[in-house]
């Protein structure tokens, strides 16, 4: 096992890491941006260096003061938490050539996933079902149009390097798409630096349900079951839970099989996890898969028991996954919620100074966070500031744990998310356990109008 | 002369417009980036803009002028 990490992520993933790494007694490297200067997860490190300025790309992407930092504190291997350089194939492939070892799987598999036009062509050649489309790039409007015609609308029209929801927009007939191309095109490019677009068939009453996997370096794969993520605003997760209260057991067994099958085909290592869509009929599709922790995965470890982060460092240092399949257990169900400082009604960003900062305890609680009281939220990087994981025998109780939390979950000075986050957990159709990606522009917004 | 504040502090990504243009109310005149997401920033009322104030990729606070209107 290692002796030093360095952890190439802030907020409270950094954190995350860091507590794993106490218990581990592994020491811990942090790095920040002047922005952060004051951050928990910088106090809490055993060591800390300031890569730059508050802009990402001038600090947590400039790669060169990352490794500069892991050289100087004599770190072995660089965690990359999620964001950021998580899935950037040319920062592992450094960190490699570095001779430092980057905590999760080798550089040529982040680069395959990250295209999500490859991504399609390699799940197709491992057996797992994707969604109907085209699997080359579209140049111009014509070819778009000519593919369009051939699948049938509606379609989704998505950017293969996107993400965020990026470049990614639904239409539902030629005009539509003549309209959408160019702008998404564009912003792909602009955001990702590559305007390759494909077209998929639109899926109606899409559940968002991913499968988390972990493999070793010993050709052992392991599923660690599913997450339920339908929940999301403008294209990204709000609430996640596990097991999936959709899916039947034998559509559960045939996805979690999927995804090790995939796994297997790629050579994959390490933790990652392959999101698909679901349809009303429980048939799945491959979405796309992450190369990294996600956000939600706390909702996994408090099903398994299971810490991701200690097994994803087994897993870089070498060592053979302890536990089989078959050993994997789940009990109960989780939940989490993501807070976010934003308008709970328009969802724009609310930055600013957290006041007062309170969070509620009780059986079957965790918090993951990255603010207390006297933290300032800056603009510069992604409105989460916290989640909310509850853990119950059922999924009511689960669902009662978490609505007595976010009603006592205090945070002042800024505006959050967590109206909408009662609002939505406390829904028939939530609580009913029948959620789908189109939950808060079905369900939600239209209930803010009618109760004005 | 109206002055058209930033309404919230982010980075200018895209000034979509130039001094002399001319802008009906509601019209987007700088898109701006704050915690990943695009906010536009509109004009009130029809005019011309006598100044532009900022650049794309300045840092701007939520009581920055942004653009003049006459």
């Amino acid at each position: 096992m290692f002796s030093k990490i360095l952890i190439a992520n802030r907020g409270e993933i950094a954190r995350r890491v860091i507590r794993t790494c106490k218990k581990l007694g592994i020491k811990s490297v942090a790095v920040y941006s002047e922005a952060d200067a004051d951050s928990l997860f910088v106090r809490e490190a055993d060591e800390a260096y300031c890569v730059g300025k508050p802009p990402v790309n001038q600090s947590y992407l400039n790669v060169d003061e990352i490794i500069a930092a892991a050289k100087n504190s004599g770190a072995e291997a660089v965690h990359p938490g999620y964001g950021l350089l998580s899935e950037n194939s040319v920062f592992a492939s450094r960190c490699k050539a570095e001779g430092l070892v980057f905590i999760g799987p080798p550089p040529e598999i982040i680069a395959s996933m990250g295209s999500k036009i490859e991504a399609r062509k390699t799940m197709k050649e491992a057996g797992v079902p994707i969604i109907e489309g085209i699997n080359t790039p579209l140049e111009n409007e014509e070819e778009a149009s000519m593919a369009a015609e051939k699948i049938g609308y509606p379609l989704m029209l998505k950017a293969s390097a996107g993400g965020g929801g990026i470049g990614m927009q639904l239409v539902n007939s030629e005009e539509e798409l003549l309209k959408a191309f160019a702008g998404n095109k564009k912003r792909a490019e602009s955001f990702f630096g590559d305007g390759a677009m494909f077209l998929e068939k639109y899926i109606a009453e899409p559940h968002h349900i991913e499968v988390q996997i972990l493999a070793d370096t010993h050709g052992n794969i392991v599923p660690l079951w599913e997450r339920e993520c339908s929940i999301q605003r403008r294209n990204q997760k709000v609430v996640e839970e596990a097991p999936s209260p959709f899916i039947s057991e034998e559509t559960r067994t045939k996805m979690l099989d999927a995804a090790v099958a995939a796994a297997k085909h790629i050579g994959y290592t390490n933790a990652g996890t392959i999101e698909f869509l679901v349809d009303k009929e429980q048939n799945f599709y491959f979405l796309e898969m992450n190369t990294r922790l996600q956000v939600e995965h706390p909702v996994t470890e408090e099903i398994t028991g299971l810490d991701l982060v200690e097994e994803q460092l087994k897993v870089a240092a070498g060592e053979k996954l302890s536990f089989t399949r078959e050993e994997v257990q789940r009990r109960g169900h989780s939940i989490e919620v993501r807070i976010y400082a934003e308008d709970p009604k328009t969802f724009f960003p609310s930055p600013g100074k957290i006041t007062q900062f309170s969070l509620p305890g009780g059986e079957g609680i965790r918090h993951e966070c990255s603010v207390e009281a006297g933290s300032q939220v800056t603009p510069f990087y992604d409105p989460m500031i916290a989640k909310l994981v509850v853990w119950g025998e059922s999924r009511n109780q689960a669902c009662e744990r978490l609505k007595n939390a976010l009603e006592n979950y205090e945070v002042e000075g800024i505006k959050t998310n967590i109206p909408m986050l009662l609002k939505t957990i406390t829904h028939e159709q939530f609580l009913a356990g029948y959620t789908t990606t189109q939950f808060v522009n079905e369900y939600y917004l239209p209930q803010l109008t009618s109760t004005k | 002369m109206a002055k058209v504040e930033s309404g919230m502090a982010g980075n200018v990504w895209k000034v979509l417009v130039k001094e002399g243009d001319e802008v009906k109310a509601g019209q987007e005149v700088v898109i701006l980036e704050s915690m990943k997401m695009e906010i536009p920033v509109s004009v009130e009322q029809d005019g011309t803009i006598t100044k532009v104030l900022v650049n794309e990729g300045d840092f701007v606070n939520d009581t920055d002028v942004i653009v003049e209107v006459e």
